[in-house]
């Protein structure tokens, strides 16, 4: 188990250098550089502007650029970030915890309401409930985030029960520890929310279907000829198994919550990786981009990983031996 | 005659669904009397597994399902039951074990905690558990067996899953074992195995198996009696060597000549030509 943890961990690094080389090719394929403003500055003299190239590394083929970053990188310097002018590692640092605290946030909340009720609606399936919940899940994956998330902002704008951006406020640091606590989680209910709903839709229709797919196994029938009441058969013997699926959808899921983020940051200027991966796209911050998108990787491997680890331990068919996975 | 264990009359199940409804049982009579063995034979359709299950209720509720008629178990009325005393019935009176036994195991829970939660279940009054499950598994030809109950079902072979559906089924000592083709997904082998488990505990503890087959030569071997179903019905009824030496309906007879014997030429296997039997 140890071992293909350690396996697992180690596959990440060749595909981190293969996702940095197609960043370097796609920034390279895209118009302009860091330094096109500048440029267009008329003010601004040739030479500077040569001089800034070779001090950024531009005036080098992008291919070269790649290789000089990666031996950087093999040293853990993922290099500075062209704008901000400090070096990547430690933005992507403060921006991460913010990220994956809302990500992680948006999970919980989702999977507390979409589990019990994709359960509730298989077991009623057909019922009225099931069909109303049904519809309220389409529309709650239908409706775009940054557009609930705009209607958030307006609502709370109007009560002024919430605040409605960033993510702490401006006396945080003057407070004590569990003020600041709940600092943060006042900050983090609406971008949670918002980037939630859409996840709470998507969660209980594969719930609903899993469980349904669940009542129908064979072993149902034979928890039900022992005796078993109809609870214990459904919320023992049927949702144990029903929630396996789940384990693996969290894993996969993880990258929509990460993508759906940086909507969600931009409209309630939460400063995550999202956030940051969008101005440096804007900006052409290069190394800073490849950096995001690289933490990114990372987040979502290891979700994955503990997903495969939470699999193994929830269903005994699948055992992770050294040998690999089964 | 004594009053029988269990008595069936005018039992008739249908199918409710969009495309119509599917009458799949249309009024059959039966009795299994203490410690005899009934087979039930008929072939895939004939409405055999639904007949057994609808003895104990485990049929999905109305609109789905509609059962009607009377099932007699011990002279309680099974249909005007509660669904508490029904669940008192199941298990610990008429237990079942069912044909694949791979699946009818929950994969989750090892083979100990499933067969615990019948004794806890039936059997409050039991303290030491795991004993009891350790000679139930011993019973059923398990070796090992204080080392077999943490493993989960995936683990064992088919025969061994069977082995643990019986020892299952039996560990609250029923008076009716109802055996759904508890050989059809097992090879050959396995399969004398399991029937010659399922005599001797037959020999035992002397309770009353319904025995679902399609399998003639376990009929011959094993029951007392046998009931022939087709299309819902039960077409011929008596004791084994008269049915099987002197067939009355057509159809017993079709399916007896359908069985291949040994030493005996022919240029393909017989069928049953339904459009015939129908009339």
């Amino acid at each position: 188990m140890i071992g293909f943890i350690i396996r697992r961990i180690l596959a990440l690094i060749p595909m981190l250098l293969g996702i940095a080389f197609l960043m370097f090719l796609l920034m390279s394929l895209t118009p302009g550089d860091f330094l096109t403003p500048i440029r267009m500055q008329r003010d601004i003299s040739d030479e500077y502007i040569q001089q800034l190239e070779r001090q950024f590394g531009l005036d080098q083929h992008w291919t070269i650029q790649y290789f000089l970053w990666l031996k950087n990188a093999v040293q853990f310097d993922l290099g500075y970030s062209f704008a901000y002018k400090v070096p990547v590692a430690e933005l992507l640092g403060e921006r991460i915890f913010a990220t994956v605290l809302l990500a992680i946030s948006a999970m919980v909340f989702a999977w507390i309401i979409a589990i019990p009720l994709g359960m509730l609606a298989a077991i009623k399936k057909g019922s009225i409930f099931d069909r109303l919940s049904s519809i309220l899940a389409f529309a709650a994956l239908s409706m775009p985030e940054f557009f609930l998330g705009l209607i958030a902002v307006y609502v709370v704008a109007q009560t002024g029960i919430l605040p409605i951006g960033g993510f702490t406020s401006i006396e945080h640091d003057y407070l004590p520890w569990f003020a600041q606590v709940i600092d943060i989680a006042k900050h983090l209910i609406l971008p949670a929310f918002v980037l939630g709903v859409g996840y709470i839709g998507y969660v209980m229709r594969i719930m609903r279907s899993s469980f349904i797919d669940t009542m129908h196994a064979e072993f149902v029938k034979t928890a039900r000829a022992k005796g078993l009441s109809e609870n214990k058969v459904m919320f023992k013997h049927v949702l144990r198994n029903a929630i396996n699926p789940m384990i693996s959808v969290f894993g996969l899921t993880f990258s929509f919550l990460l993508s759906g983020s940086l909507i969600i940051e931009i409209v309630f200027s939460y400063p995550g990786l999202g956030n940051l991966i969008y101005f440096a796209l804007i900006r052409e911050d290069q190394f800073l981009v490849i950096g995001s998108v690289m933490m990114s990787c990372t987040v979502l491997v290891i979700c994955n990983l503990i997903a495969d680890i939470l699999l193994a331990w929830s269903d005994p068919r699948i055992r992770l031996s050294e040998g690999g996975a089964e | 005659m004594e009053t029988p264990l269990l008595s069936v009359k005018d039992l008739r199940i249908q199918f409710n669904s969009r495309e119509g409804v599917n009458e799949a049982v249309k009024g059959i009579n039966f009795d299994i009397e203490a410690g005899k063995t009934l087979a039930v034979v008929g072939e895939s359709g004939s409405g055999k597994s639904v007949s057994a299950m609808a003895l104990t209720r485990l049929l999905p509720k109305p609109p789905i399902c509609e059962i009607n008629g009377q099932v007699h178990y011990d002279g309680q009325d099974v249909m005007a039951m509660s669904s508490a005393d029904l669940r008192h019935i199941r298990g610990k009176e008429i237990a079942y074990i069912f044909q694949e036994p791979s699946v009818s195991l929950n994969p989750v829970f090892t083979i100990g905690s499933q067969i615990a939660e019948a004794i806890k279940l039936h059997m409050p009054h039991i303290k030491d558990v795991n004993a009891h499950i350790i000679d139930a598994l011993d019973k059923v030809g398990i070796r090992d067996a204080e080392k077999r109950i943490k493993d989960y079902p995936h683990q064992l072979s088919g025969g061994m899953q069977q082995r643990v559906m019986i020892a299952m089924a039996l560990v609250c000592e029923p008076r009716i074992l109802v055996a759904d083709e508890p050989t059809t997904a097992l090879d050959v082998t396995i399969q004398a195995q399991i029937m010659d488990l399922l005599r001797e505990v037959r020999e035992r503890t002397g309770m009353a198996i319904l025995l679902i087959t399609h399998n003639f030569g376990i009929v011959n071997h094993f029951a007392d009696d046998v009931a022939v179903m087709f299309r819902g019905e039960i077409v011929e009824r008596g004791p084994v060597d008269q049915v099987l030496s002197k067939p009355e309906h057509p159809y017993t007879q079709a399916l007896l000549d359908c069985i291949p014997r040994l030493g005996e030429k022919r240029e393909r296997l017989t069928t049953i030509d339904h459009d015939k039997l129908a009339v």
